[in-house]
Protein backbone atom coordinates (compact mmCIF):
# COMPACT_ATOMS: atom_id res chain seq x y z
CA UNK A 1 0.00 0.00 0.00
CA UNK A 2 1.48 3.36 -0.98
CA UNK A 3 1.01 6.64 0.85
CA UNK A 4 -1.89 7.86 -1.31
CA UNK A 5 -3.79 4.61 -0.87
CA UNK A 6 -3.16 4.82 2.86
CA UNK A 7 -4.52 8.39 2.98
CA UNK A 8 -7.72 7.13 1.37
CA UNK A 9 -7.98 4.29 3.90
CA UNK A 10 -7.52 6.82 6.76
CA UNK A 11 -10.16 9.14 5.32
CA UNK A 12 -12.61 6.25 5.12
CA UNK A 13 -12.38 5.74 8.90
CA UNK A 14 -12.07 9.37 9.98
CA UNK A 15 -15.32 10.62 11.52
CA UNK A 16 -16.74 13.76 9.89
CA UNK A 17 -16.85 16.89 12.02
CA UNK A 18 -20.40 18.26 12.44
CA UNK A 19 -19.66 21.46 10.50
CA UNK A 20 -23.22 22.66 10.11
CA UNK A 21 -23.84 22.32 13.84
CA UNK A 22 -20.55 24.07 14.65
CA UNK A 23 -21.47 26.95 12.34
CA UNK A 24 -24.92 27.20 13.92
CA UNK A 25 -23.53 27.24 17.47
CA UNK A 26 -20.83 29.77 16.54
CA UNK A 27 -23.46 32.00 14.88
CA UNK A 28 -25.72 31.95 17.92
CA UNK A 29 -23.01 32.35 20.58
CA UNK A 30 -21.13 34.99 18.57
CA UNK A 31 -24.45 36.78 18.11
CA UNK A 32 -25.12 36.73 21.84
CA UNK A 33 -21.67 38.24 22.53
CA UNK A 34 -22.45 40.94 19.95
CA UNK A 35 -25.85 41.52 21.57
CA UNK A 36 -24.22 41.94 25.02
CA UNK A 37 -21.80 44.44 23.46
CA UNK A 38 -24.62 46.43 21.84
CA UNK A 39 -26.56 46.42 25.10
CA UNK A 40 -23.52 47.73 27.00
CA UNK A 41 -23.03 50.53 24.46
CA UNK A 42 -26.73 51.44 24.74
CA UNK A 43 -26.51 51.50 28.57
CA UNK A 44 -23.30 53.56 28.60
CA UNK A 45 -24.61 56.14 26.12
CA UNK A 46 -28.09 56.47 27.62
CA UNK A 47 -27.33 56.16 31.35
CA UNK A 48 -23.81 57.63 31.58
CA UNK A 49 -24.05 60.16 28.81
CA UNK A 50 -20.99 58.87 26.94
CA UNK A 51 -20.43 59.45 23.24
CA UNK A 52 -20.83 56.35 21.09
CA UNK A 53 -17.08 55.97 20.38
CA UNK A 54 -16.10 56.27 24.06
CA UNK A 55 -18.86 53.82 25.01
CA UNK A 56 -17.43 51.39 22.42
CA UNK A 57 -14.02 51.53 24.07
CA UNK A 58 -15.50 50.89 27.52
CA UNK A 59 -17.61 48.02 26.18
CA UNK A 60 -14.50 46.43 24.70
CA UNK A 61 -12.70 46.78 28.04
CA UNK A 62 -15.62 45.28 29.98
CA UNK A 63 -15.89 42.28 27.63
CA UNK A 64 -12.13 41.69 27.68
CA UNK A 65 -12.09 41.96 31.48
CA UNK A 66 -15.02 39.56 31.83
CA UNK A 67 -13.51 36.99 29.45
CA UNK A 68 -10.16 37.11 31.27
CA UNK A 69 -11.84 36.77 34.65
CA UNK A 70 -13.86 33.77 33.47
CA UNK A 71 -10.69 32.18 32.04
CA UNK A 72 -8.93 32.66 35.37
CA UNK A 73 -11.89 31.17 37.24
CA UNK A 74 -11.67 28.13 34.98
CA UNK A 75 -14.99 28.36 33.07
CA UNK A 76 -13.99 29.83 29.77
CA UNK A 77 -11.88 26.97 28.38
CA UNK A 78 -14.88 24.62 28.65
CA UNK A 79 -17.10 27.15 26.91
CA UNK A 80 -14.56 27.72 24.12
CA UNK A 81 -14.31 23.98 23.67
CA UNK A 82 -18.08 23.73 23.18
CA UNK A 83 -18.88 27.00 21.38
CA UNK A 84 -15.68 27.08 19.27
CA UNK A 85 -15.50 30.09 16.92
CA UNK A 86 -18.48 31.77 18.59
CA UNK A 87 -16.17 32.74 21.42
CA UNK A 88 -12.77 32.59 19.66
CA UNK A 89 -13.46 35.16 16.94
CA UNK A 90 -14.88 38.02 19.08
CA UNK A 91 -12.49 39.99 21.28
CA UNK A 92 -13.32 37.47 24.05
CA UNK A 93 -11.10 34.96 22.23
CA UNK A 94 -8.19 37.38 22.12
CA UNK A 95 -8.46 38.12 25.85
CA UNK A 96 -8.80 34.43 26.62
CA UNK A 97 -5.72 33.49 24.58
CA UNK A 98 -3.57 36.01 26.46
CA UNK A 99 -4.91 35.09 29.91
CA UNK A 100 -4.60 31.34 29.33
CA UNK A 101 -0.97 31.70 28.19
CA UNK A 102 -0.21 33.88 31.20
CA UNK A 103 -1.77 31.36 33.58
CA UNK A 104 0.14 28.52 31.99
CA UNK A 105 3.55 30.07 32.32
CA UNK A 106 3.26 32.19 35.46
CA UNK A 107 5.24 29.68 37.50
CA UNK A 108 8.09 29.53 34.97
CA UNK A 109 9.34 32.99 35.97
CA UNK A 110 8.12 36.54 35.31
CA UNK A 111 10.47 37.13 32.36
CA UNK A 112 11.27 33.63 31.03
CA UNK A 113 7.75 32.33 31.65
CA UNK A 114 4.91 34.84 31.82
CA UNK A 115 6.59 37.70 29.93
CA UNK A 116 7.91 35.76 26.96
CA UNK A 117 4.80 33.58 26.54
CA UNK A 118 2.13 36.23 27.17
CA UNK A 119 1.42 36.75 23.46
CA UNK A 120 2.17 33.17 22.45
CA UNK A 121 -1.18 32.78 20.68
CA UNK A 122 -2.21 36.44 20.44
CA UNK A 123 1.06 37.54 18.79
CA UNK A 124 -0.18 36.42 15.36
CA UNK A 125 -3.43 38.35 15.83
CA UNK A 126 -1.57 41.55 16.71
CA UNK A 127 1.05 41.25 13.95
CA UNK A 128 -1.34 40.37 11.11
CA UNK A 129 -3.98 42.74 12.47
CA UNK A 130 -1.54 45.65 12.23
CA UNK A 131 -0.33 44.59 8.77
CA UNK A 132 -3.85 44.22 7.37
CA UNK A 133 -4.88 47.57 8.90
CA UNK A 134 -1.87 49.18 7.20
CA UNK A 135 -2.74 47.66 3.82
CA UNK A 136 -6.42 48.65 4.14
CA UNK A 137 -5.44 52.24 4.98
CA UNK A 138 -3.35 52.39 1.79
CA UNK A 139 -6.28 50.99 -0.19
CA UNK A 140 -8.54 53.60 1.31
CA UNK A 141 -6.11 56.45 0.57
CA UNK A 142 -5.74 55.29 -3.05
CA UNK A 143 -9.45 54.73 -3.68
CA UNK A 144 -10.98 57.28 -1.34
CA UNK A 145 -8.42 60.01 -2.01
CA UNK B 1 16.43 -10.17 13.46
CA UNK B 2 14.67 -7.79 15.82
CA UNK B 3 12.92 -10.42 17.94
CA UNK B 4 14.38 -12.04 21.05
CA UNK B 5 13.10 -14.97 23.11
CA UNK B 6 13.81 -14.87 26.82
CA UNK B 7 14.39 -17.64 29.34
CA UNK B 8 12.92 -17.17 32.79
CA UNK B 9 12.57 -13.41 32.78
CA UNK B 10 9.66 -12.21 34.88
CA UNK B 11 7.77 -9.03 35.43
CA UNK B 12 8.18 -9.62 39.14
CA UNK B 13 6.02 -6.77 40.37
CA UNK B 14 4.29 -3.56 39.32
CA UNK B 15 2.82 -0.48 40.97
CA UNK B 16 0.37 1.88 39.26
CA UNK B 17 -0.93 5.38 39.86
CA UNK B 18 -3.98 6.82 38.13
CA UNK B 19 -4.95 10.44 37.53
CA UNK B 20 -8.21 12.21 38.45
CA UNK B 21 -10.03 11.19 35.26
CA UNK B 22 -8.55 7.68 35.18
CA UNK B 23 -9.87 6.84 38.66
CA UNK B 24 -13.40 7.41 37.34
CA UNK B 25 -12.81 5.35 34.18
CA UNK B 26 -12.98 1.62 33.32
CA UNK B 27 -9.80 1.03 35.34
CA UNK B 28 -9.67 -0.20 38.93
CA UNK B 29 -7.28 -1.42 41.66
CA UNK B 30 -4.79 1.45 41.44
CA UNK B 31 -2.10 1.58 44.13
CA UNK B 32 -2.43 5.35 44.16
CA UNK B 33 -4.97 7.80 42.76
CA UNK B 34 -4.76 11.56 42.33
CA UNK B 35 -7.52 13.89 43.46
CA UNK B 36 -6.32 16.70 41.23
CA UNK B 37 -3.65 17.43 38.66
CA UNK B 38 -1.36 19.25 41.11
CA UNK B 39 -1.04 16.27 43.48
CA UNK B 40 -0.02 18.58 46.31
CA UNK B 41 2.78 20.26 44.34
CA UNK B 42 3.18 23.79 42.96
CA UNK B 43 3.41 22.94 39.25
CA UNK B 44 2.28 20.11 36.98
CA UNK B 45 5.88 19.12 36.19
CA UNK B 46 6.66 18.79 39.87
CA UNK B 47 3.46 16.79 40.30
CA UNK B 48 4.66 14.33 37.65
CA UNK B 49 8.01 13.96 39.44
CA UNK B 50 6.08 13.16 42.62
CA UNK B 51 3.85 10.68 40.76
CA UNK B 52 6.89 8.71 39.63
CA UNK B 53 8.44 8.99 43.10
CA UNK B 54 5.35 7.49 44.75
CA UNK B 55 5.31 4.38 42.57
CA UNK B 56 9.08 3.89 42.87
CA UNK B 57 8.87 4.18 46.69
CA UNK B 58 6.04 1.68 46.82
CA UNK B 59 7.71 -0.93 44.59
CA UNK B 60 10.93 -0.70 46.62
CA UNK B 61 8.97 -1.12 49.86
CA UNK B 62 6.79 -3.97 48.58
CA UNK B 63 9.83 -5.95 47.49
CA UNK B 64 12.00 -4.99 50.48
CA UNK B 65 14.64 -3.43 48.24
CA UNK B 66 17.24 -0.88 49.29
CA UNK B 67 18.23 1.74 46.71
CA UNK B 68 21.57 -0.07 46.28
CA UNK B 69 19.79 -3.36 45.43
CA UNK B 70 18.50 -1.88 42.17
CA UNK B 71 21.05 -2.61 39.46
CA UNK B 72 19.48 -0.27 36.90
CA UNK B 73 16.59 2.13 36.35
CA UNK B 74 15.27 2.29 32.79
CA UNK B 75 12.52 4.70 31.84
CA UNK B 76 11.25 7.85 30.26
CA UNK B 77 8.34 10.24 29.90
CA UNK B 78 6.96 12.84 27.47
CA UNK B 79 8.64 15.96 28.84
CA UNK B 80 11.53 17.71 27.13
CA UNK B 81 14.81 15.84 27.68
CA UNK B 82 12.80 13.22 29.67
CA UNK B 83 13.52 15.49 32.62
CA UNK B 84 10.87 14.01 34.94
CA UNK B 85 12.48 10.56 34.90
CA UNK B 86 16.00 12.00 35.11
CA UNK B 87 15.11 14.02 38.22
CA UNK B 88 13.85 10.86 39.89
CA UNK B 89 16.96 8.90 38.90
CA UNK B 90 18.92 11.64 40.65
CA UNK B 91 16.67 11.51 43.73
CA UNK B 92 17.20 7.78 44.20
CA UNK B 93 20.82 7.47 43.08
CA UNK B 94 20.13 4.58 40.73
CA UNK B 95 22.32 3.74 37.73
CA UNK B 96 20.09 5.13 35.01
CA UNK B 97 19.35 4.66 31.32
CA UNK B 98 16.81 7.14 29.96
CA UNK B 99 14.79 5.95 26.98
CA UNK B 100 12.33 7.71 24.70
CA UNK B 101 9.97 6.46 22.07
CA UNK B 102 7.01 8.67 23.01
CA UNK B 103 4.01 6.53 23.95
CA UNK B 104 5.97 3.30 23.29
CA UNK B 105 8.40 4.13 26.10
CA UNK B 106 6.88 1.59 28.51
CA UNK B 107 7.56 -1.39 26.26
CA UNK B 108 10.94 -0.01 25.18
CA UNK B 109 12.05 0.14 28.84
CA UNK B 110 10.81 -3.41 29.44
CA UNK B 111 12.70 -4.66 26.37
CA UNK B 112 15.91 -2.95 27.52
CA UNK B 113 15.44 -4.30 31.06
CA UNK B 114 14.70 -7.85 29.85
CA UNK B 115 17.77 -7.87 27.63
CA UNK B 116 20.02 -6.66 30.45
CA UNK B 117 18.71 -9.38 32.77
CA UNK B 118 18.77 -12.02 30.04
CA UNK B 119 22.20 -11.39 28.52
CA UNK B 120 24.21 -9.36 31.00
CA UNK B 121 23.12 -10.94 34.25
CA UNK B 122 21.71 -7.78 35.84
CA UNK B 123 19.64 -8.93 38.81
CA UNK B 124 16.95 -6.38 39.56
CA UNK B 125 15.94 -3.69 37.11
CA UNK B 126 13.26 -1.09 37.75
CA UNK B 127 11.41 0.49 34.85
CA UNK B 128 9.45 3.72 35.18
CA UNK B 129 7.02 5.46 32.82
CA UNK B 130 4.61 8.30 33.36
CA UNK B 131 2.50 10.83 31.55
CA UNK B 132 0.55 13.80 32.82
CA UNK B 133 -2.21 15.23 30.66
CA UNK B 134 -1.39 18.84 31.41
CA UNK B 135 2.42 18.71 31.09
CA UNK B 136 1.88 16.99 27.74
CA UNK B 137 -0.72 19.54 26.62
CA UNK B 138 1.63 22.37 27.56
CA UNK B 139 4.54 20.70 25.80
CA UNK B 140 2.89 19.61 22.57
CA UNK B 141 -0.24 21.72 22.16
CA UNK B 142 -1.94 24.91 23.32
CA UNK B 143 -1.92 26.51 26.78
CA UNK B 144 -3.97 24.40 29.16
CA UNK B 145 -6.62 27.00 30.01
CA UNK B 146 -7.14 27.79 26.33
CA UNK B 147 -9.32 24.71 25.83
CA UNK B 148 -8.67 24.65 22.10
CA UNK B 149 -11.37 22.68 20.24
CA UNK B 150 -10.09 19.38 18.87
CA UNK B 151 -11.35 17.05 16.14
CA UNK B 152 -12.85 13.65 16.95
CA UNK B 153 -9.64 11.93 15.87
CA UNK B 154 -7.56 13.52 18.66
CA UNK B 155 -6.61 11.48 21.71
CA UNK B 156 -6.43 12.49 25.36
CA UNK B 157 -3.11 12.05 27.18
CA UNK B 158 -3.53 9.69 30.13
CA UNK B 159 -2.36 10.79 33.56
CA UNK B 160 -0.59 8.04 35.42
CA UNK B 161 2.69 6.49 36.46
CA UNK B 162 3.81 2.88 36.40
CA UNK B 163 6.86 1.22 37.93
CA UNK B 164 7.77 -2.40 37.24
CA UNK B 165 10.45 -4.71 38.55
CA UNK B 166 12.10 -7.05 36.04
CA UNK B 167 14.16 -9.94 37.38
CA UNK B 168 14.54 -13.72 37.32
CA UNK B 169 12.38 -14.04 40.43
CA UNK B 170 9.32 -16.02 39.47
CA UNK B 171 5.99 -14.25 39.35
CA UNK B 172 2.66 -14.51 37.62
CA UNK B 173 3.78 -12.61 34.53
CA UNK B 174 6.51 -14.07 32.37
CA UNK B 175 8.20 -11.96 29.69
CA UNK B 176 8.39 -14.45 26.85
CA UNK B 177 9.75 -12.55 23.85
CA UNK B 178 10.04 -9.12 22.33
CA UNK B 179 10.28 -7.41 18.95
CA UNK B 180 11.95 -4.04 18.45
CA UNK B 181 10.08 -1.96 15.87
CA UNK B 182 11.32 0.00 12.88
CA UNK B 183 10.10 3.61 12.44
CA UNK B 184 7.40 3.88 9.76
CA UNK B 185 6.22 7.01 7.94
CA UNK B 186 3.10 6.78 5.81
CA UNK B 187 2.97 10.49 5.04
CA UNK B 188 0.48 11.61 7.73
CA UNK B 189 1.40 15.00 9.23
CA UNK B 190 -1.72 15.66 11.31
CA UNK B 191 -0.75 15.77 15.01
CA UNK B 192 -4.44 15.50 15.88
CA UNK B 193 -4.72 12.13 14.19
CA UNK B 194 -2.12 9.98 15.95
CA UNK B 195 -4.08 6.79 15.35
CA UNK B 196 -3.54 7.20 11.60
CA UNK B 197 0.12 8.08 12.16
CA UNK B 198 0.84 5.02 14.32
CA UNK B 199 -1.35 2.24 12.90
CA UNK B 200 1.12 1.26 10.12
CA UNK B 201 3.95 1.05 12.69
CA UNK B 202 1.84 -1.32 14.82
CA UNK B 203 1.13 -3.41 11.73
CA UNK B 204 4.79 -3.52 10.74
CA UNK B 205 5.96 -4.66 14.20
CA UNK B 206 3.15 -7.20 14.51
CA UNK B 207 4.02 -8.73 11.13
CA UNK B 208 7.72 -8.81 11.98
CA UNK B 209 6.99 -10.45 15.34
CA UNK B 210 4.75 -13.15 13.87
CA UNK B 211 7.13 -13.84 10.99
CA UNK B 212 10.34 -14.01 13.01
CA UNK B 213 8.85 -16.20 15.73
CA UNK B 214 6.90 -18.22 13.18
CA UNK B 215 3.51 -17.67 14.79
CA UNK B 216 0.05 -16.76 13.63
CA UNK B 217 -2.03 -14.02 15.21
CA UNK B 218 -4.29 -16.72 16.71
CA UNK B 219 -1.38 -17.86 18.90
CA UNK B 220 -2.27 -15.03 21.28
CA UNK B 221 -5.33 -14.85 23.51
CA UNK B 222 -5.15 -11.10 23.17
CA UNK B 223 -3.31 -8.57 21.07
CA UNK B 224 -3.33 -5.20 22.82
CA UNK B 225 -2.07 -2.10 21.01
CA UNK B 226 -1.02 0.96 22.97
CA UNK B 227 -2.87 4.12 22.11
CA UNK B 228 -4.21 4.11 18.58
CA UNK B 229 -7.59 5.20 19.94
CA UNK B 230 -10.96 4.05 18.63
CA UNK B 231 -10.39 5.58 15.17
CA UNK B 232 -6.82 4.23 14.87
CA UNK B 233 -8.02 0.78 15.92
CA UNK B 234 -10.38 0.61 12.92
CA UNK B 235 -7.60 1.87 10.64
CA UNK B 236 -5.22 -0.85 11.86
CA UNK B 237 -7.82 -3.59 11.38
CA UNK B 238 -8.57 -2.43 7.84
CA UNK B 239 -4.86 -1.93 7.04
CA UNK B 240 -3.96 -5.46 8.18
CA UNK B 241 -6.84 -6.95 6.23
CA UNK B 242 -6.07 -5.05 3.02
CA UNK B 243 -2.29 -5.40 3.16
CA UNK B 244 -1.60 -8.67 4.90
CA UNK B 245 -4.90 -10.48 4.64
CA UNK B 246 -5.08 -10.90 8.42
CA UNK B 247 -8.33 -10.49 10.30
CA UNK B 248 -7.61 -9.87 13.98
CA UNK B 249 -10.14 -11.69 16.14
CA UNK B 250 -8.85 -11.13 19.65
CA UNK B 251 -7.73 -7.56 19.47
CA UNK B 252 -8.17 -4.54 21.74
CA UNK B 253 -6.65 -1.08 21.84
CA UNK B 254 -5.72 0.31 25.26
CA UNK B 255 -6.61 3.88 24.29
CA UNK B 256 -10.09 2.80 23.24
CA UNK B 257 -10.58 0.67 26.39
CA UNK B 258 -9.67 3.28 28.97
CA UNK B 259 -12.21 6.07 29.30
CA UNK B 260 -15.98 6.06 29.54
CA UNK B 261 -17.90 7.59 26.63
CA UNK B 262 -19.26 10.24 29.00
CA UNK B 263 -15.72 11.45 29.77
CA UNK B 264 -15.49 13.17 26.37
CA UNK B 265 -11.93 12.18 25.55
CA UNK B 266 -12.36 12.32 21.75
CA UNK B 267 -10.97 9.08 20.22
CA UNK B 268 -9.68 7.71 23.55
CA UNK B 269 -6.59 7.73 25.73
CA UNK B 270 -2.95 8.05 24.75
CA UNK B 271 0.43 8.63 26.36
CA UNK B 272 3.13 6.32 27.74
CA UNK B 273 1.00 5.47 30.81
CA UNK B 274 -2.07 4.46 28.76
CA UNK B 275 -1.00 0.92 27.79
CA UNK B 276 0.43 -0.16 31.18
CA UNK B 277 -2.56 1.22 33.10
CA UNK B 278 -5.04 -0.62 30.87
CA UNK B 279 -2.90 -3.78 30.98
CA UNK B 280 -2.45 -3.86 34.76
CA UNK B 281 -5.68 -2.23 35.89
CA UNK B 282 -8.13 -3.73 33.43
CA UNK B 283 -6.89 -6.60 31.27
CA UNK B 284 -5.00 -8.51 33.98
CA UNK B 285 -7.75 -8.02 36.57
CA UNK B 286 -10.15 -10.04 34.38
CA UNK B 287 -7.79 -13.08 34.51
CA UNK B 288 -9.20 -14.11 31.12
CA UNK B 289 -6.07 -14.03 29.01
CA UNK B 290 -2.97 -16.24 29.19
CA UNK B 291 -0.89 -15.22 26.21
CA UNK B 292 -0.90 -11.49 25.61
CA UNK B 293 0.99 -9.55 22.96
CA UNK B 294 1.31 -5.89 23.83
CA UNK B 295 2.28 -3.52 21.03
CA UNK B 296 3.06 -0.03 22.31
CA UNK B 297 2.90 2.66 19.64
CA UNK B 298 4.66 6.04 19.67
CA UNK B 299 4.69 9.07 17.39
CA UNK B 300 8.24 10.32 17.04
CA UNK B 301 7.53 13.97 16.31
CA UNK B 302 8.53 17.32 17.73
CA UNK B 303 6.46 20.50 17.74
CA UNK B 304 9.00 22.24 15.47
CA UNK B 305 8.91 19.54 12.79
CA UNK B 306 5.10 19.32 12.87
CA UNK B 307 4.95 23.11 12.40
CA UNK B 308 7.26 22.66 9.42
CA UNK B 309 4.58 20.30 7.99
CA UNK B 310 6.88 17.27 7.99
CA UNK B 311 5.16 13.86 8.05
CA UNK B 312 5.31 12.14 11.45
CA UNK B 313 7.29 8.90 11.79
CA UNK B 314 5.90 6.33 14.23
CA UNK B 315 7.34 3.33 16.02
CA UNK B 316 5.89 0.29 17.74
CA UNK B 317 7.58 -2.20 20.07
CA UNK B 318 6.04 -5.56 20.91
CA UNK B 319 6.34 -7.68 24.02
CA UNK B 320 4.83 -11.12 24.51
CA UNK B 321 3.65 -11.85 28.06
CA UNK B 322 2.54 -15.15 29.53
CA UNK B 323 0.24 -14.94 32.52
CA UNK B 324 0.88 -18.03 34.64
Amino acid sequence: MNKDEYKKLVEKHTPKEPRLRNIGVAFLVGGIVGFIGEFLIYMLTSSFGMSESIAGVYTCLIIIGLASLLTALGFFDNWVNKCKCGLIIPTTGFAHSVTSSALDYKKDGLITGLGSNFFKLAGSVILYGVISAFILVIVRVVIGG
Amino acid sequence: MASTKYKNIYLTDYVTLGGPLERESHLKNFDFVMDDYYYGEKTFEQAEIKMQGEVIDKILKKNALKNSDVSLLVGGDLNNQIAITSYNAKNYNFPFLGVYSACATFVESLIVASNFVNSLGYRKILTITSSHNLTAEKQFRYPIEYGAPKPHTATFTTTGAVATLVSKKESKIKIESSTIGTPVDMGISDANHMGAVMAPAAASTLMMHLQELNRSADYYDLILTGDLGCVGKKILEDYLETNHNIKLKKYLDAGCELFLDSQETYAGGSGPACLPLVLFNKILTTKKYKKILIIATGALHSVALVNQAKPIPAIAHALSLEVL
